[in-house]
């Protein structure tokens, strides 16, 4: 193979490291550094050392001390993945008065000592490696990073706990917030729950608080009843727009009276927050305590919207607060950060019809149980049958529906055992009825869990070790009569049983938001296939997502409890703040750009960005980059066929250099010898 | 086949996921074999189909193309191009008279380190198999420009 032709006025320093005997127990590095002294010197290479620890300060002065007394322009560093530290050298470089992308660091570690164990392979691989690394930083250009004011304000998406926890914290920290909830109040799921495991202290009386925090607190903006339609812009710098729907409420008269409410001839099924278990009215707020307290009119169900006649709440109001005419109302924001704190659906226990939900009467799911249980709920807090009076004699819990099942969802939900145990305990406490919890498996893994577990135990609460095959009515045995019969297989006993229950409460899964697809997209970050929110790193990075700026909390990450839901709340507020405090952002300059000489107008790339970072001129017939919103894949410069676009740090020049690096094309070498790589 | 044959195999990989596959098989100390060397892209979307042939012309036996999977791309839906990009250079290959079997496509999270060096490690069986890539028309080997590598004349030498 010939020698590449170009040469180079360059002055590249080569510093191969040891990394102990990670790479040096593989590698002969004294080798392929003396390898790159002399066969590398036509490509630019004055210097080549090997050094036990290059990451280490001496190590790193090496490189600083090269640059300053030998005139190095490029410094390429053969040791471990550019993960962990490029940062590292491209600083060093930096301190000796180098551009920091004029630095390459090649791994021959992740990429050859630790996973080859012929020796000799592994340095011939090594010289390639290191090779490519020399050819490629050939090419690089110095850079600058682009440096990005931070905002301070914060949007935050979602009004649950985690969402809740997000804005107080930052809010507290004194800078501004928006919070957006697409229900007529926040407090999420938790304000429908009675008690909180393990510690059984009232949910409302723990939440409320936090929700009157945020109505009162002058650095929180809250806008309810309304949702994000549009982002744009980037890390420190988005644009949002939000959609407040019309609450046919002046809400700078209303005082939250409650009049209208108690008024309004007109009863809907409370579907939201009463799970489908209790009415509200056309005009209603969610729940007593709910924040803000102003009401909203339900244009589908009000009288006055769908036959033009009533305004009995308009009649009545004592501050002329209704109005009718009232419109959609579009916001727009300018933030710098955002948290997405949008929560959880509940699995629709319909789905596993075997369990007969929505056809046997008496089977409930978790979240009508709650409500059930609930002192302010539709029963008062009665454990109660389908039928409003009848007391369950004996009640069964079924674990899992719709988790850990392949055919529905795969993972855990991590809160139904400890819900279960906890509705066990109240239906004991309340009713003393028998029950029965059907588990495959008790996963009480937090703080004072397994403790209120042997508690329950200790209740005299019967556990059976089984997936339940199906929930009937239909009677085979005198005692079975009228009741539910729960079939399972009691795997510790290993016989078949069927149990007689007379209410058997479905302890349903988590599942992502039916949107959460859309939701992601709107936001330009990406969902796992099941719909959770994936997290920039799932142990190091739990509530950054890939694309700077939108943190994510609670449970669109993914199922968690409350504690862990607040704590989310805290980390993301906590990520916010630091970006705040920074007041600027420093990205990496990885970005394309389009030669308008090259481009012919065809608009091939125009479609391909998902970012629409892509801008066409119909005037000029050129299209443009918009380097702030660009994010440096890199595909539309693959996809211009006249290669018009250019990508830095990524460009056709430096990927062909580094190929040609790679298959050494860069060195006049003797004929091929066996047994080495060509 | 010749035993003493062993294929050069340019990898590409995306920044974000397959990169990170690489790191962990080399962290987590699995082996494969040594005929593979990797260059990273930021993205798979990245992947001009120019650079498969331009590896292809200038020595390397075969060709892996590495992204996240789909629906996990850290820029959205840019492996779906890939796949798509991919799809079409094994009809190009193949009405080249080229092996469509020397270019492959692998998805690899940051968690499948094992995966990629188990695919890796079939790759380098396969491509042995196949025997060393030699073009059948006359290809510059290093061309000046990247435009010129498409093999669109002297066809009647094949």
């Amino acid at each position: 193979m010939s020698k590449i032709n170009h040469s180079t006025t360059e002055r590249v320093g080569v510093y191969v490291c040891h990394c102990g005997t990670n790479i040096a127990g593989v590698i002969d590095v004294e080798a392929v550094a003396k390898w790159a002294a002399e066969h590398l010197k036509d490509r630019g290479v004055v210097i080549a050392r090997d050094y036990k620890f290059m990451c280490s300060s001496l190590g790193q002065e090496l490189i600083e001390k090269d640059i300053q007394e030998l005139g190095l322009t490029r410094v390429v560093v053969a040791a471990c993945s550019p993960h962990l530290h490029e940062a590292t050298f491209r600083v060093a470089c930096q301190r000796a008065g180098l551009n920091p992308y004029l630095c390459e660091l090649v791994s021959i570690r992740e990429q050859a000592s630790w996973v080859h164990t012929d020796k000799h392979a592994a340095t011939e691989k090594a010289k390639a490696i290191l090779s490519g690394g020399v050819e490629r930083v050939l090419h690089h250009a110095p850079l600058d990073p682009l440096h990005v004011p931070i905002h301070p304000a914060t949007l935050v998406v979602g009004g649950g706990i985690a969402g809740i926890q997000a804005a107080l914290e930052i809010a507290d920290a004194g800078f501004p917030v928006y919070l957006v909830e697409r229900e007529p109040s926040i407090g999420g799921h938790m304000a429908q729950f009675d008690k909180t495991f393990p510690t059984l202290d009232c949910a409302a009386c723990i939440l409320t608080p936090r929700m009157v925090s945020i109505g009162s607190h002058p650095n929180v903006t809250l806008m309810t009843w309304s949702e994000v339609t549009n982002v744009a812009g980037y890390v420190g710098n988005f644009t949002v727009t939000v959609k407040k729907k019309a609450r046919y409420i002046n809400t700078d008269l209303c005082t939250g009276c409650g009049i209208c409410q108690e008024k309004c001839p007109k009863k809907v099924i409370d579907d939201t927050f009463e799970a489908g278990l209790g009415y509200r009215k056309a005009v209603y707020t969610p729940f007593p305590q709910a924040v803000p307290k102003y009401p909203v009119i339900d244009d589908v169900n009000c009288t006055y919207f769908q036959k033009g006649t009533c305004r009995a709440c308009e009649k009545l109001c004592p501050t002329d607060a209704i109005d009718f005419k009232q419109e959609d109302e579009i916001v727009t924001l300018q933030v710098g950060n955002i948290v997405l704190a949008t929560g959880y659906d509940v699995f629709d226990a319909r789905r596993v019809a075997q369990y007969g939900y929505a056809r046997l009467a008496n089977v409930f799911t978790s979240i009508e149980f709650e409500r059930l249980s609930n002192a302010a709920g539709p029963t008062n807090g009665n454990i109660v049958l389908r039928d409003g009076v009848t007391v369950p004699q004996t009640v069964g819990i079924i674990h899992c529906t719709g988790s850990r099942d392949r055919n529905f969802n795969n993972y855990c939900s991590a809160i139904c055992c400890m819900q279960s145990l906890k509705f066990a305990h109240l239906v004991k406490e309340r009713t003393g009825a028998t029950v029965y919890n059907f588990y495959i498996d008790i996963r009480t893994t937090a703080k004072a869990y397994d403790e209120f577990y042997q508690r329950v135990l200790d209740e005299g609460t019967i556990f059976v070790r089984g997936r339940v095959a199906e929930v009937t009515d239909a009677a085979r045995m005198p005692n079975e009569e009228g009741k539910l019969i729960v079939q399972v297989e009691d795997t510790l006993a290993g016989r078949q049983r069927r149990i007689p229950v007379d209410m058997v409460i479905l302890s349903v899964g988590l599942e992502p938001r039916r949107d959460s697809h859309e939701v992601a997209k709107l936001f330009g970050i990406s969902c796992s296939s099941d719909g959770w929110i994936i997290e920039k790193h799932p142990k190091l990075d739990p509530v950054a997502t890939m694309t700077e700026g939108v943190f994510v909390a609670g449970c669109a990450q993914g199922p968690k409890d409350i504690p862990n839901s607040v704590a989310q709340g805290a980390a993301a507020a906590a990520r916010v703040l630091g970006r705040i405090q920074q007041k600027e952002i420093a990205l990496e300059p990885v970005r394309a750009s389009v030669d308008e000489s090259k481009c012919s107008g065809c608009r091939i790339c125009n479609g391909l960005c998902p970012f629409n970072a892509i801008l066409f001129h119909e005037d000029r017939m050129v299209t443009e980059v918009n380097p702030a919103l660009c994010q440096g894949c890199g595909t539309c410069v693959a996809a211009c066929p006249a290669g018009a676009i250019s990508g830095t740090v990524f460009s056709n020049e430096q990927i062909f250099a580094q190929m040609e690096g790679l298959l050494l094309h860069n060195i006049e070498r003797p004929p091929m010898t066996e047994g080495v790589l060509a | 086949m010749n035993d003493t044959f062993e294929p050069v195999i340019i990898g590409f990989t995306c920044n974000w996921c397959s990169y990170r596959a690489a790191d962990l098989a080399g962290t987590a100390r699995v082996k494969y074999p040594p005929n593979i060397r990797l260059i990273r892209l930021m993205c798979s979307g990245r992947l001009d189909p120019t650079f498969v042939l331009k590896a292809l012309t200038s020595g390397a036996d075969g060709v892996l193309i590495t992204g996240c999977h789909p629906g996990e791309c850290h820029y959205l839906e840019q492996n779906y191009k890939t796949l798509r990009r991919y799809l079409m250079l094994r009809r190009v290959l193949t009405q080249m008279g080229i092996e469509p079997e020397r270019i492959k496509l692998v998805w690899a999270s940051a968690a499948e380190g094992v995966k990629l060096a188990q695919e890796i490690t079939d790759m380098v069986e396969q491509i042995r198999a196949l025997g060393p890539f030699k073009s059948r028309y006359p290809l510059p080997l290093n061309p000046p420009e990247v435009a010129h590598v498409q093999p669109t004349a002297e066809r009647g030498t094949a």
